[in-house]
């Protein structure tokens, strides 16, 4: 089970290193998060903490995350691989999970290279590195569900262009829905309070680690695999 | 790898019937129907298939093959009726199945931005290969299938003819039992066609193939044992030969060749006038002759009276000779002619 995953990990991992694609989502993300981190950096000197950084970062990752999954099943389908890979002795749910993992190690080394913010910062005087930390476990949880999304929404499809589309529209949708409701009341207020990515993450990026809001990420995250798995399993009725 | 028991290879005569119980047989496929929607792609069609034998599956665009070869390598599953491969049932362990079998799909999808090596390397491990064992299976395959030039290439690169290989190396890396090949000769030229039938007769000697075909030669030129499927049945399951007679059986008489004539009708007619010829019927032509075949019981004294004939009347005889069916007969009495499109305007 494990080796299996393993496999698929390390072929989509390869196919990543050995195309541009990593290379462009680690430069842009760097360049984009960079940019407005040192901007803001100079606008609010005084201020000694990461969270104008984490609260930009989600706002990319609605868009790099789909913009790396969009191809893990769209592309198979429309070479016609997926069959080769689905005759081959791995069961379905390893497939996903395998491209699955290829897309969070992926996010995982674009904020990795993010290190060097917190890095500077620490230098200038007493930095929160417990709020650092759950400020990155946020954007790794929010990664995933967004890459999950992103997955559910390749496996739909044999085009990538309507892949990211869907894709966008679903974590952009989940991303803006507490600012695009306009005040909402009693359960509307706790409803959208719920499905929107964005007021679980600002609790992280905060420091706060509440055990509700890692359940809700890896919730999402599950249904949105197992939706994918359902959909690529359906390909054998 | 799991079966030991299950797929020990029988040394028996090959039987033909459908009915084999032993659970000795490679592949046995057992009352398999497959429906999209209203349409019927596989109705009800039972084949068993020896080890060690190779199987040409034979029949027009759309009659069936790649579905029932989906099913038995457990991609798809059948809507009614099951099919055992080396020993396992395609629809309870599909698993199983799946490592004891090698599979090239058809037009040979394989992952372009992988170099050679690597992708051989992948599927050797996926299909179970021990990490410690991929080099020497690759070396092995590359050598069968002639890969040594290309093994550092990228996928994408490479020719049609060296997809084929590549295709057909991943299909066999983990010396399965039982190897399906869809239309594993399509688009190559015919030195690369006869490269393929090699390598595929060079790996067929201990292991069960059944590949599909709608080229006839190819059936001639590999395999052991042909299946004609035709609107989703099997029309035919039988050794080569005796379709081949009993297509001559149906269909007697002799050939008769003429050089190019302006008027056909009157060989024709001239044919038709011979003492003991029933029907005669023109075959499709080739390029400057005239092929006719005479349906008649008395061969002997037809060709008398043919070569009589041509002696006073000059027609440009060529040769006389006895019908034997081509591969193109049997093709055409078994499926009668069938084409996907004449059904869809049905």
């Amino acid at each position: 089970m494990l080796s299996n995953i393993g496999y698929v990990l390390k072929k989509e991992l390869g196919s990543y290193f050995n195309s541009a694609v990593a290379y462009i989502v680690v430069i842009l993300f760097l360049l984009i998060t960079g940019a407005l981190f040192w901007l803001n950096y100079f606008q609010q000197i005084n201020a000694l903490s990461l969270r104008s950084f984490f609260s930009q970062a989600p706002l990319f990752l609605a868009f790099f995350a789909p913009a790396i999954t969009m191809r893990l099943f769209a592309e198979e389908k429309r070479m016609g691989t997926l069959e080769l890979l689905m005759t081959m002795p791995l069961r379905d749910v390893e497939i996903v999970m395998g491209k699955f993992l290829a897309a969070v190690s992926l996010l995982t080394v674009v904020f990795v290279m993010t290190l060097p913010y917190p890095i500077t910062l620490s230098f200038l005087g007493d930095l929160d590195w417990g709020a650092v930390a759950s400020g990155y476990l946020g954007l790794l949880l929010l990664g995933g569900t967004y890459s999950a999304i992103g997955l559910m929404a390749s496996s739909w499809t044999r085009d990538q262009v309507v892949s990211i589309l869907v894709a966008f529209s679903i974590c952009f949708f989940l991303y803006l829905i507490d600012q695009l409701v306009g005040e909402p009341t009693g359960a509307m207020a706790r409803i959208v309070d719920y499905i929107s990515t964005n007021s679980h993450f600002n609790n992280l990026a905060r420091g706060v680690i509440d055990i509700r809001d890692v359940f809700y990420y890896l919730s999402v995250t599950a249904v949105a695999l197992l939706i994918t798995q359902v959909s690529v399993a359906s390909r054998r009725w | 790898m799991a079966s030991d028991n299950d797929s020990t290879p029988s040394s028996d005569d090959k039987t033909t019937s459908a009915s084999t119980s032993s659970g000795e047989s490679s592949i046995v496929v057992d009352d398999v129907t497959k429906t999209y929607g209203d349409f019927r792609a596989l109705d009800r069609i039972n084949f068993s298939v020896e080890p060690g034998e190779i199987v040409g599956f034979l029949g027009p665009n759309g009659a069936g093959k790649t579905t029932t070869m989906k099913i038995l390598t457990s991609f798809m599953s059948a809507t009614e009726g099951t099919a055992r491969v080396a020993g396992y049932d395609v629809h309870e362990s599909p698993e199983q199945v799946r490592r004891e079998t090698g599979y090239l799909p058809e037009n040979v999808p394989l992952y372009e931005d992988m170099i050679t090596h690597d992708y051989l390397e992948f599927v050797a491990s996926i299909r179970g290969v021990p990490a410690g064992e991929c080099q020497e299976h690759i070396e092995r395959v590359v050598e069968l299938t002639g890969l040594e030039d290309v093994i550092h290439r990228e996928i994408l690169e490479l020719s049609k003819g060296y997809r084929q290989r590549v295709g057909l190396a991943q299909a066999i890396i983990h010396q399965p039992d039982v190897i399906i090949l869809d239309e594993p000769t399509t688009g190559l030229d015919p030195n690369q066609i006869v490269e393929i039938r090699d390598v595929i007769t060079g790996i067929g000697r201990d292991r069960t193939i059944i590949l599909s075909t709608h080229i006839l030669q190819e059936v001639s030129a590999v395999c052991d044992r042909v299946i004609i499927v035709n609107e989703g049945e099997i029309v035919a399951d039988d050794q080569l030969e005796a379709l081949e007679e009993a297509v001559a059986a149906s269909e007697p008489g002799l050939r008769v060749t003429f050089g190019d004539t302006d008027d056909p009708d009157k060989l024709r007619s001239f044919l038709g006038e011979l003492e003991g010829v029933g029907d005669v019927i023109e075959e499709a032509g080739r390029r400057q002759a005239h092929v006719f075949r005479l349906d008649t019981d008395d061969e002997t004294s037809v060709r008398r009276a043919l070569f009589r004939a041509e002696a006073d009347h000059n027609y440009g005889l060529k040769g006389v000779s006895r019908a034997e069916p081509s591969l193109e007969d049997i093709f055409r009495v078994y499926t009668e002619g069938s084409t996907e499109e004449a059904r869809e305007a049905s």
